[in-house]
This record gives structure tokens, sequence and C-alpha cells, in this order.
């Protein structure tokens, strides 16, 4: 072969190699054009000055409009000084209605597709706090006999190890003990999925569907507002609500009365005198992950 | 770094200036990676053509999101992680090989030693390949650059990694440098310049493996990984892979460039390597699976899940068989005579040890993990189209970066490339530096 012909068929082959590459990324523009520069260049929650939380807010509430076609209020809620949220639930009580899962999906914007939740409520073999024998997909009238349900969500650990592993610190624990998420600043990496032993963290596998009419309009950055596609999630304690006074969306939603939330650090809330007059239980005490979320039985 | 203010070096003849010459080194080696026989082109592209099939899944992957893996939020990591954790054990692996030759000064060994770190260059790109493709936010990868981004260090073991990945990678790039510039320049390398990263690389390569066990190790919540035994079995099966891969190399380098010389007495130190290492895995394979099975308790689940199956669902009892066969397989074969004297024996029980490690430390070891989930809930998980494809593709694009690497520093290193010999534009067109991937017979079909 001549060096005319050796150079021609070079020039043939980059141009081939070319236009299939280009062919091959395309399905990027439908990505990027759904990405805007300063969402790529948002500095971390913590890192942001007031004004620039409020150019944040300002553009995540143009950019729900837009995506999703519903005016919605996003605010940044901090935690309140002398404050430390526990949550408490009665096992003699629940019944395993799923009340409480259907009001968090609603409550939280979960996507409709998935069904998604923050709550699993296992049902269980009465005298046994053996997991293995319980199961969450059970379909029949509830409560059934010889049964007893063990709803779960996040624990909010005080020693979390979700947090400890997030290469990136995109998850860490507020000074009023909730374990938030900055989704603008996780990378996807889920090893926050993987460490979490309450199977409490929830992944957006595509990018969550709502009908406009459905999206619940009060929000805020940390909690409750449509997640981005490829980010981790998770239960709240409804932050957006319970920083400002209201109790949880899972526990006004529970029919038996059930769940118990407050201020541990107020020795009259009712949640502290559950704490010191029932026999209380966290689930995997030998983990050490120190849950405040906290189980007990009447008698 | 500038080795003019070096001491005088002891290569005879003329001394090139090492810093006027080094775009001239560029320029050849860029000549290199892409001119070549017609089999190369071939091979290339077809390896091309295989890198943008994964390219085009990935970006499906990335417009519509992760759904397009069969990974859920009980199975959070998948094949990807899962070839992961392999290709780092491949990556500490090829290094390995480095021991034998610079502690008890091996002389033969020193000329593959090259080889084994550029496969180690090899594999550290194809493991943040599988990285990226894992990440739901790729575009957000500045979130780990420490300064820029918040780079969670000392505490995640995920940030550890990064940190030693990227450290390996820029060790053996400057190990692998410098020995093909100074080749290049026809001098004696200076030790001082290479020998103490040589040492640090050594330690550094069990530190990557050490620390890829660790990431699965410190969960708690995970009993199947939450074992101390992880560790020292990451770094046997990296034992395994990792001569085993380079002895496949080496009779490929042999067929295609027989101008570099391969002795046997390398491959057959790494075969010496390769029968006490697939015993030592076999042993603590069986001691793990032992305890988890024997002992019963809630411990035992995922195991009895990996090996029998668990409530009716056996996704990776297939899986897991294959591997134990194929890793008995190879080590009956490395211990058949034949294997000192039969190079196809040699390389069949290569071939399954890489197989059977690939299972046990990839889905073997992974997926257990998550089966049942932490809530005890069975669901079960089998990779996707699309993982399959980008993982072929990364695998490809691994495979490319490695063939590259060997055909810039082959022929430098069979001195059939210097500054003396002013690159490649006084060699003859039709044979340039073509003609050392190929074996004599076949030079006549060159171009
Ligand atoms: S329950 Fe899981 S997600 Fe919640 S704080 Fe604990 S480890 Fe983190
Ligand atoms: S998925 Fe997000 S929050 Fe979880 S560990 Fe990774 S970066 Fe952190």
């Amino acid at each position: 072969m001549d060096k005319a012909k050796r150079r021609t068929l070079k020039v043939l082959g980059s141009t081939l190699g070319a236009a299939a590459f280009a062919y091959a990324i395309e399905p990027l523009r439908a990505w990027a054009s759904d990405m805007s520069l300063g969402e790529l260049l948002q500095k971390h929650y913590r890192e942001l000055t007031p004004d620039e939380m409020r150019a944040v807010l300002a553009r995540l509430e143009a950019d729900a409009e837009a995506k999703y076609g519903r005016e919605v209020t996003i605010e940044d809620i901090r935690p309140t000084p002398g404050v430390e949220l526990g949550y408490a639930l009665n096992l003699s009580v629940c019944i395993g209605c799923r009340k409480c899962a259907e009001a968090c999906h609603v409550e939280n914007n979960h996507d409709r597709t998935t069904n998604n939740s923050y709550i699993r409520v296992l049902e269980m073999e009465q005298g046994s706090f053996d997991l293995e024998k319980g199961t969450t997909t059970y379909d029949h009238a509830v409560p059934s006999p010889g049964k007893y349900y063990l709803p779960v969500q996040c624990q909010q650990c005080d020693n979390a190890p979700c947090v400890k592993v997030c290469p990136v610190q995109a998850t860490w624990k507020e000074s009023d003990g909730i374990v938030v998420v900055d989704y603008n600043w996780c990378i996807g990496c889920r090893y926050c999925e993987a460490a979490c032993p309450y199977h409490a963290r929830r992944f957006n596998w595509s990018k969550p569907e709502i009908p406009a009419e459905e999206i619940n309009p009060n929000q805020s950055y940390l909690s409750n507002r449509v997640r981005p596609q490829g980010v981790v999630e998770k239960c709240t304690f409804c932050l957006h609500r319970t920083r400002k006074g209201l109790l949880p969306a899972c526990l006004e939603a529970c029919p038996t009365g059930a769940r118990v939330f407050g201020n541990l650090l107020d020795p009259n809330s009712e949640i502290r005198w559950v704490l010191a007059h029932k026999r209380v239980y966290v689930l995997k005490e030998e983990l050490g992950t120190r849950p405040r979320f906290f189980y007990y039985f009447d008698n | 770094m500038s080795a003019s203010s070096l001491p005088p070096p002891s290569a005879p003849g003329e001394r090139p200036d090492s810093v006027l010459s080094y775009p001239k080194f560029l320029w050849s080696m860029w000549r290199l990676a892409f001119t070549g026989s017609f089999a190369y082109y071939a091979g290339m592209t077809a390896l091309t053509a295989v890198a943008l099939v994964g390219l085009n899944a990935w970006a499906h992957q990335l417009a519509d999101g992760m759904v397009r893996t069969h990974m859920t939020d009980h199975v959070s990591w998948g094949l990807y992680i899962a070839n992961f954790t392999f290709t780092v054990g491949l990556a500490a692996g090829a290094v390995m090989m480095v021991i034998p030759a610079y502690l008890y000064d091996d002389e033969e060994m020193h000329d593959v030693v090259i080889v084994g770190e550029l496969l180690a260059v090899a594999a550290i790109v194809v493991c943040v390949g599988f990285i990226a493709v894992d990440m739901g936010r790729p575009d957000r990868m500045w979130h780990v650059i420490p300064g820029i981004g918040r780079l969670n260090w000392p505490v995640s073991m995920l940030s550890w990694d990064v940190v030693v990945l990227n450290g390996y990678l820029l060790l053996n790039l400057h190990i692998c440098g410098y020995l093909v510039y100074m080749k290049y320049l026809r001098r004696r390398p200076n030790k001082r310049f290479y020998l103490p990263f040589v040492f640090l690389s050594i330690g550094w390569a069990i530190s990557i493996h050490s620390v890829t066990a660790f990431l699965y190790a410190g969960l708690g919540g995970r009993p199947f990984w939450n074992s101390a035994l992880l560790a020292p079995r990451f770094i046997v099966s990296a034992f395994i892979t990792g001569p085993a891969f380079v002895i496949l190399l080496l009779h490929v380098i042999r067929r295609f460039a027989p101008a570099f010389r391969v002795a046997d007495g390398p491959i057959e130190l790494l075969a010496r390597v390769l029968r006490i290492t697939i015993l030592v895995n076999l042993f603590m394979f069986g001691s793990e699976a032992f305890t988890e099975l024997y002992s019963g308790g809630a411990h035992h689940v995922s195991a009895r899940y990996l090996f029998l199956g668990l409530h009716g669902k056996h996704a990776l009892v297939p899986w897991i068989w294959t591997g134990v066969a194929l890793n008995l397989t190879s080590a009956i074969l490395v211990h058949l005579p034949q294997s000192r004297t039969n190079r196809t024996v040699l390389m069949a029980a290569c071939v399954a040890a890489f197989g059977g490690v690939w299972i046990e430390k990839g889905m073997g070891l992974i997926i257990p993990g998550f089966v049942p989930s932490t809530l005890h809930e069975v669901v079960e998980y089998t990779p996707s189209l699309t993982e399959w494809k980008i993982s072929a593709g990364i695998f490809a694009a691994g495979l490319m970066v490695l063939v590259v690497l060997l055909k810039m520093a082959l022929p430098v290193f069979t001195g059939r490339i210097s500054v003396a010999r002013s690159s490649m534009t006084s060699l003859p067109p039709a044979a340039p530096s073509s003609a050392s991937l190929l074996p004599p017979s076949s030079r006549g079909d060159v171009s």
C-alpha cells in the first residue's frame, strides 16, 4: 500500500470514527439540556451565604415550575437551638395499616410510579424480634392474628453510618438530630445506601414523576422539594413541618395514635414521659448506631 | 523534573539534553500509537467499536437515569462495583511482580516489571471508569477534589480510595514514564529518581486493595462483608489475577513483539507465585464459607443465598459454583507437572484462575452483601443489557490503553526507537515500529 492510499484510509477512518463518536454521545444532549451552570457550580449548602441561598432558592423554585408546572415555595428552615427531636412508636397499638407510609408519600413529593415512601412496615411474628421472619409485602386485612407490625424509617442515628461513609459530606447530622442530604451536592455513589442498616435511604433511579396537581407546594431545601435524578434522599422527620412546631405527616395520619414525637430536651414532653415509663427498644442496638427512633410496648 | 543537573550519566556516546528532547519524545510516542500494521488497526478499530457501544449505553443511562440498570434500593451496587473491585485487585497484583525484581534483585524480572506497571496503569483507568459510570451525578465529580470540593477525608473509606487510587496512578505513570524516557535518551536511569517510587508503589499496591476491602468490611450493617479476613483475601486474590494476567500478556508479547525478549525465568517465577496463592485463596475461601454456613445465625443468610439459594431464589448459585469450579480447575492445572513444560496448560490455568477470581471477587462478593437486604427482604439482581454494554466498553477502552502503552514502551525498550534514531521519520515507511508487534512470519502482509 502506498503512502497516499494509506493517508486516504486514515482520513476515512477518522471521519467514520468521529461520526460514530458523535452518534454515541447524542443522548447526552437531553441530559445536558436539563442542567444549568448555576446548578453545576453550586456550593455546598453549608457554604452558601444568605444572599447566595436566596438566589439558589429562587432558582430551584423557577426550576420546579418549569419542570413540574406547579408554583412552589422552597424555604431554608434551620434547626431551633435547644431542640433535639425524637420519635417513639407503640408496637402494641400499630395495626400495620400503612397510612403513615401513604402520608409520607404525599407529603414528601415522592415519585408516583414507584409509589415510594420513607417508611416500610414489616409484618412480624408475635413473640419474635427476628427480622428474618418479617415481611413488607403482606397483602391482606390487618391486623392479622398472631402478628404485630414494625414500621421502619430513618432512625436519625446519633452515630450514623451513612454520614460517616459519604465521600463528599453531602449528608450530615444537624444540631436538632436530623440527618439531612444536600440534594445538590450528592454525587449519587450510593455508599450511604449500602451503609444504612435500616434500609432508610432511597435513590432517584430516574426523574421523579408527579402530576402538577398532586405536588405538595410547601417545600424546604433539605427535605421535601422534588429531588433531582441521580441523588439519594431520606426521611427528615418532615423538618419543614417539625421545625415550625408542627407534627410529622406520618404521625398525623396514624389512626391509632401509635406515634409520639417531640423535643427530647424538654422534660415535660410526651416523648420524655414515654422514654421514662415504658420498656423501650431500639433496632439493631448491637451496631452502635444510637437511633433517635424508639419502639415500645404497652406493658 | 530536570535530569540535566544530575551527576554525569554513565551511558556511552552522545548525551542528548533531556529537556530539549522531551517534545521529540512525545511526538515519537504519538506516532507510535497511531502507526501500525493492518492487524493493529483492525484490533484497535474493533476495540473502539466496543468502547463506543459502551459510551452510547452510558449516554443513555445518564439521560434516562440509573433505571437503565437493574440495580434497586435493595441491591444498590451491581456489576459496575463488582468489576471495579476485581480490577483494583488486578492493578495491585500487576505491581506485586516488582517485589521479586527489586527486593531480590532478579535481573531478568527487571525487564518484565515495566509490563506489570503499564498493566497497572491501564487497570486503574478501568477502575476509575467503573466508578464514573456508577455515579448518579458524574457532573459533580469535582466535589471530591480537596480544596474545591469537600472530600470527607479521613473519615470515609471511599475518599481514601479516591486518594490511594489516584496516587497509585501517578506513581506508576511516573515510574514507567521515567524509565521509558531514559531508555529513549539511551541513558542509564538514575536510581534516585525511580527506586524510592518503586518501593513506595509496592506498599501502595497493598494499600489500594486493602482500602478497597475496608470499603466493604467497615459496614457493620452488612454482615456478609463485615469480616476481618476480607482484606487478606483481597490481597491473596490480587496475587492471583496480577501474575495470571501478566503470564498471558507475556505470551502475547512473545508472539507479537519478538524483539522484546521475554525470558522463561520470569514466567516460571510468576507461575510459582500462582501455585501458592491459588491454594491460599482456596483455603481462605473455604474457612469463610465454613464459618458462615456451619455456625448459622443471622450472619449466614447471605452465604446461604450465595451458595444454596434462599426462599426459592437462587440467581447467584450458578455463578458462585462456576467460580468455585474455575478456581479448583486452575489449582489442579497449575500443579500438574506439565504446567512447567507445556505452555498451553499454564495458560489454561491462568485463564481459569482469572475467571474464577472475577466471579468470586465480583458478583460473588458484592451482590450477596445486599441479599437479603438490611430489613431481610430477598430482592434479586441480574445485570441489565445496559450494564453489560457499559462494562464491555470500559474493558475495551482499558485494553486499548494497555495496547497503546505497550506499543509505545516496547520499541523503546528494545532500542528500536530512541533519540539517536530521531524518532520514526527515519525508519522505512513500509515497516515502521509495527514490525516489532508482528511475528517475523507475518511481516509480509503489512500494508
Ligand atoms: S437510619 Fe440509616 S439513613 Fe437514617 S441515620 Fe441511620 S444510617 Fe443514616
Ligand atoms: S449517595 Fe450521596 S449522600 Fe450518599 S454517600 Fe454518596 S454522595 Fe453521600
